[in-house]
């Protein structure tokens, strides 16, 4: 191979671990807007995610599925359950957890968060187990040559789930009635009240839609690395975390530019320097960007109320 | 202490109002009430408890004491967002629009408990027609907006929820003389339309000028309170909230 074409390879990599760290830091991203906490759970939830598209592939059967119109609709459905899943998760979480205490302390909630990332990895081993459990592809092992890099069609779903969901959540967010809601919210939570918007129904869906689309994320996640273990969220929840304070935390398109951004330097790193230093390589970039711009790369002044 | 109470019925009634924050108590037992139709002015030195009372009607401070009715429905202890649903629009002060949302989406907010859209876009044609600057601006930011428009945008949006009692803190605070002047006409055609309102203000002499009646707060009681031609003509609010 080529220099360009090594280059290439790295960058198709890159890309596809950086949609699915994009998909998981949108989560981060939205709850902190709306709240100001870091949901530290929300790695797990991602983790979660990929455990229950599992548990449906195999109530399914679609383990040895033959290709075609069959695993397709299985693949639909499996990371539809999954979102739908995990949605209901971050609905429980939100209440049972995080609603109690809206007026407490924030150091409360944070900790709190960290209680539920312990809950939801200890609950996963004791029902999967502490082995890594393999994931069954949904996707035919097509690859093709483009420009000397080979891409799988995998890769291609993984970007084009992706780039559906956030296209379907920007629509969301700045389009629509909720949307717009959701921003107000971010803003001014007071002046929401006033005007007789539902602030805590408004921060229970954002949890919904953080978690949805973190289990997207787990599904791929599981697909593309074809096993899953309940201490897989702990790591990408963290890279995909400084994923969105690399892009701006509460800045939505911000984590979705960070998780690729994140996902390619990581690659690239890991490919001309050394695999050993690839998760290193992740938080270096971080902290070199803080140092320069503290707010992240499209994040704003945090207080701009008027 | 108790108002002359004429032959209209009474629309929202604070009986002897105790709220405040943490350990310190800003009001002290607020008698209160507003008719339907009227203009109420609330007037008072900064810290007498002007801002504490309507947000205290509007559930962002639970009262300690004393009840809300509003409409005879009790107001005590319900959530910001269902006083607002009962038809009390509230634009506090310092305005609160939202700056990075677009000057139709804050009007759109307004309106959020609404799902009649068609009565929701003939409101916001006559948003449009009661302030024509937002108008020319529907697209723009809130933030870049001025001041004045800023407070224009925010009654706009509190009028959208069409309450029946609209009120208003401090809506001419920084704003300069001609834009102060715009404000309170418009807060007289409002009001003109039918709906009550209660102004807290710190111009007094400008509040005196449009409301029907007005209240005296000092140190979170109630010390003085008549229509508002009298305490326009009253010796101690004269010397004390006029300028001699």
């Amino acid at each position: 191979m080529t220099a360009s074409q090594v280059f290439l390879q790295q960058l198709a990599n890159g890309l596809t671990i950086g949609s699915i760290y994009a998909l998981i830091a949108l989560g981060y991203t939205m709850v902190y807007g709306v709240i100001q906490l870091i949901n530290f759970a929300h790695g797990d939830v991602f983790m979660v995610g990929a455990y229950m598209g599992l548990s449906v592939c195999l109530w399914l059967g679609l383990e040895g599925a033959a290709p075609g119109a069959a695993m397709a609709w299985g693949f639909v459905g499996v990371i539809g359950a999954a979102m739908f899943g995990c949605g209901m998760l971050g609905l429980g979480v939100e209440r049972l957890a995080y609603r109690p205490l809206r007026r407490a302390p924030r150091l409360a909630a944070l900790i709190t968060a960290i209680g539920v990332s312990f809950f939801l990895q200890n609950a996963v081993m004791l029902i999967y187990g502490a082995t890594d459990r393999r994931f069954p592809p949904l996707v035919p092992s097509i690859r093709w040559e483009v420009g000397g890099a080979t891409v799988t069609a995998l890769q291609v779903v993984i970007w084009a789930s992706a780039g559906i969901m956030m296209l379907g959540l920007q629509a969301l967010v700045m389009r629509t009635r909720l949307g717009a809601a959701m921003r107000a919210t971010a803003q001014d939570p007071t002046a929401c009240w006033l005007l007789g918007i539902p602030v805590d129904r408004i921060i229970a869906l954002t949890f919904v839609i953080g978690s949805s689309l973190a289990a997207s994320g787990g599904v791929l996640f599981g697909l593309y690395y074809n096993t899953v273990n309940f201490h897989d969220g702990y790591l990408t929840g963290i890279k995909a975390f400084t994923a969105a304070v690399l892009g701006g935390i509460g800045n939505i398109p911000g984590a979705m530019v960070g998780g690729l951004l994140l996902g390619v330097l990581e690659t690239l790193g890991a490919g001309y320097l050394s695999a050993q230093w690839k998760h290193v390589f992740a938080f270096v970039v971080l902290v070199v960007l803080l140092l320069f711009k503290p707010t992240g790369l499209l994040g704003e002044r945090v207080a701009d109320r008027a | 202490m108790l108002c002359a109470v004429c032959c209209t019925p009474l629309m929202l009634v604070l009986d002897g109002v105790v709220a405040g924050y943490g350990p310190t108590v800003c009001l002290k037992g607020i008698d209160l009430e507003v008719r339907p139709g009227e203009i109420v002015a609330l007037l008072g030195a900064n810290g007498a408890g002007k801002t504490t009372t309507l947000m205290a009607i509007s559930g962002l401070v639970r009262p300690r004491q004393g009840s809300i009715t509003f409409g005879g429905a009790r107001l005590n202890g319900i959530a910001p967002e269902a006083v607002a649903a009962l038809g009390i629009g509230h634009v506090p002060e310092g305005r609160r629009v939202f700056t990075r949302l677009t000057v139709l989406e804050n009007l759109r907010l307004g309106a959020y408990l609404r799902r009649d859209s068609r009565a929701m876009h003939e409101d916001v044609r006559q948003m449009w027609e009661l302030f024509p600057v937002l108008r020319a601006r529907q697209r723009q930011l809130a933030g870049t907006l001025s001041g004045g428009e800023q407070q224009m945008l925010a009654m706009a949006r509190g009028l959208m929820g069409r309450p029946t009692l609209l009120l208003l803190d401090e809506p001419s605070l920084g704003l300069a003389p001609k834009l102060v002047r715009t404000v309170f006409d418009i807060i007289t055609r409002i009001n003109a339309g039918g709906t009550a309102i209660l102004l807290v203000e710190q111009n007094a002499r400008m509040a005196l000028s449009v409301a029907h009646r007005g209240y005296i707060l000092e140190t979170g009681a109630v010390t003085l309170c008549d229509s508002a031609k009298a305490l326009a003509g009253n010796p101690h609010v004269k010397s004390a909230y006029l300028g001699g």
